[in-house]
């Protein structure tokens, strides 16, 4: 994946660049929003990653005026500035993700590969989702694995609906919170962890090959083998 | 009040002395002198030279206040205005006093004193006193009014004076018990009338002023720390995190994934440090209607799991309520006081969150079958970092209730904190945003 990072702090954009590099994917890097704006306009990425605030130009500004010229490169947008309002303002303006410094590096890819995968759907109105041998019915809210229906809570079933969009992905436990139970918060103890533990005894438990996997120090992925 | 009585009284008495007490002792001087002058002249002129010289004087005297008398060794009188002799009863100083006929106004109060001459006569020299008495009278009436009217003025300005301090003092009070609620930026009104209550309100405020300044010092610092140090960390934990990616499986010995864990628990500690930082700073939220019932069944929904991992029944019971605020902050207080709430319930335990309508407040309430809080304890629950000795084994990083406080103050909340016996109720009551209807709804 090719991926832009528009950001002024030489170290974060170097720390981003090594971590994209060790991930597998090549990155380009533009000091101040002028040139990321050239750059993003005249290339083709995958993904970009912008600083909200940039000399010369705003990172809300170029994620602007890109769309405006209908360019749909998935955005993320990285500030320091937290707040709900702060958030909204980013998405508003077009951006797909928002990401408050500092961050996790494994969050900052998991929400990257994430955005990249949106944006290219493979089936848009599929009304079932498949991994190996585990189904899931959107409409029925079924959940089968190996033909067999499974008895699921509607929490899990959401649980696992997002799990299933990004299978072959890792998911970050904050990604969780938010595509799950859309808050913005800090859950205190592991609860997202037991989610997935029970999650897992129903869908792995007495099948010989788990499909849910815990990603040490980032979060799960659903994926066969 | 009693001192000021006791002056007054004082006060008076000279007063009356000096008056009353004066013209008594001149008219008693003047007699004495008229004795002397008396005896004088019978030492001098013999039997008749007195006799002449009364009957001169009581001449010179036509209104007759004068009262002379002068008799034989046994009484019977020989010259003079009295008729007879008046009882000899004289007093400690040998003084007479007598009622004494008087043509006109009858029986009218003398005083006179006896002398006794050479050859045994006696000399009774006296004085008409009415206009004594009276005056004596008119200034004790006088006085007594001057009493009564200064000590019910007294009385009253003083009644005045102490309500005027005691509202001033009020005021003081006033503002104290709601810097003591955590409103420190409250200061003691001043009215600019330049007296010592408005000094020692000068006084109070300049004081108060540089407690908020050393408080917000302490906390900037706090901040600062913790924000200079989420970047290096968050460094730390990627350095961390490819390190494990990088030499797979074989670290594990090492411990890294335990070393990824602790800067995580750091991390998180640093980030709801300053997460209460943000939402104290911030002025009231920009307000959005939220469903309380919803965000509280979400919470339910949430740690429904958790609480059965546990054992603790965890259960909802609300009325649809809408009240104005931010849904994450809100989401967040009550994930905080649920969490707690399973945390500390025993298994086998039960956590109930309610949603209710109490007159204009809508309330939010957490409880469960802990071990409750001491009362010495519940006030301080909200500090940063407290932890009550026997939950310092339990995880967590004692910021929990210090969020849900903030929350609460940025949406001019009610925090309480009961007894359920046994157990704990958190109450969390914010003014409701429109009147809902208080009907059930079985979650």
């Amino acid at each position: 994946m090719r991926v832009l990072v528009i950001e002024d702090d030489q170290d974060v954009a170097s720390y981003i660049g090594k971590g994209l590099r060790e991930a597998g994917h090549t990155s380009d890097h533009a000091a101040n929003g002028k040139d990321g704006l050239f750059m993003a306009a005249s290339e083709s990425y995958d993904a970009m990653i912008v600083d909200r605030m940039l000399p010369g130009l705003d990172g809300l500004s170029i994620i602007r005026t890109l769309r405006a010229s209908d360019n749909r490169t998935p955005a993320l947008i990285l500030s320091a500035l937290g707040e709900v309002d702060d958030r909204v303002a980013g998405l508003q303006a077009g951006g797909d993700d928002y990401l408050v410094k500092p961050f996790a590096f494994s969050e900052l890819v998991a929400r990257l590969e994430a955005l990249v995968r949106r944006a290219h759907p493979e089936t848009t109105d599929a009304t079932t989702l498949t991994i190996a041998d585990l189904e899931i019915d959107l409409l029925k809210r079924e959940v089968r694995r190996g033909g067999r229906l499974l008895e699921i809570k509607p929490t899990e079933f959401r649980l696992l609906e997002y799990l299933m969009r990004h299978r072959g992905q890792v998911v970050t436990r904050t990604m969780l919170l938010e595509g799950v139970w859309d808050y913005h918060f800090d859950p205190q103890t592991n609860v997202i962890d037991v989610h997935i533990s029970r999650l897992r005894s129903k869908i792995d438990k007495g099948f010989q090959r788990p499909l849910l996997h815990t990603i040490r120090g980032a979060g799960y992925k659903l994926g066969d083998g | 009040m009693v001192l000021f009585a006791i002056s007054v009284v004082l006060l008076l008495g000279l007063v009356y002395w000096m008056t009353a007490g004066f013209m008594a002792r001149q008219t008693d001087e003047t007699i004495e002198t008229e004795i002397m002058g008396l005896a004088e002249q019978y030492r001098r002129r013999g039997l008749n030279g007195l006799g002449q010289v009364i009957g001169e004087r009581m001449r010179a005297d036509p209104d007759g206040s004068a009262i002379y008398l002068f008799a034989t060794p046994d009484y019977k009188p020989l010259a003079g205005n009295l008729d007879q002799w008046p009882p000899l009863v004289a007093d400690a100083d040998g003084w007479l006093n007598f009622p004494r006929q008087d043509t006109e106004a009858g029986e009218v109060p003398a005083r006179a004193r006896l002398f006794v001459l050479r050859d045994g006569l006696h000399l009774l020299v006296g004085r008409d006193i009415r206009d004594l008495v009276r005056t004596e009278a008119m200034i004790r009436r006088g006085l007594i009014w001057g009493l009564g009217l200064s000590v019910a003025l007294g009385l009253l300005g003083g009644l005045l004076m102490s309500r005027r301090i005691n509202r001033r003092i009020e005021a003081i009070n006033e503002t104290s018990r709601e810097i003591m609620n955590g409103d420190l930026s409250r200061r003691i009104p001043d009215r600019g009338s330049g007296d010592e209550f408005d000094k020692l309100s000068e006084q109070l405020n300049a004081m108060l002023d540089r407690i908020e300044e050393l408080m917000e010092g302490v906390r900037h610092v706090t901040d600062n720390i913790a924000h200079d140090l989420r970047t290096p960390l968050t460094r730390l934990r990627t350095r961390l995190e490819m390190l494990q990616s990088a030499a797979g499986e074989d670290l594990d010995g090492a411990g890294v994934a335990e070393c990824i864990a602790e800067s995580d628990q750091l991390l998180q500690t640093f980030n709801a440090l300053l997460r209460i930082a943000r939402i104290e700073s911030h002025g009231p939220t920009k307000s959005a209607s939220v469903a309380l019932d919803q965000i509280a069944g979400d919470v339910v929904d949430m740690y429904q799991a958790v609480a059965e991992e546990k054992n603790v029944a965890l259960e909802a019971d609300v009325v649809p309520v809408t009240v104005a605020g931010d849904r994450d902050l809100l989401f967040q207080a009550l994930v905080n006081l649920v969490d707690n709430g399973i945390k500390y319930t025993p298994p086998g335990g039960s956590v109930t969150l309610a949603v209710a309508v109490d007159g204009d407040d809508c309330c939010v309430e957490v409880r469960d079958t802990g071990p409750g809080i001491a009362d010495a304890h519940k006030e301080k629950v909200t500090r940063r970092f407290y932890r009550i000795d026997g939950a310092r084994g339990e995880k967590g990083n004692g910021l929990g209730l210090s969020l849900v406080a903030a929350v609460a103050q940025r949406h001019d909340a009610l925090l309480e904190f009961a007894d359920a016996n046994p157990g704990l109720v958190v109450r969390l009551c914010l003014p409701c945003a429109v009147q809902s209807a208080p009907t059930n709804r079985a979650h």
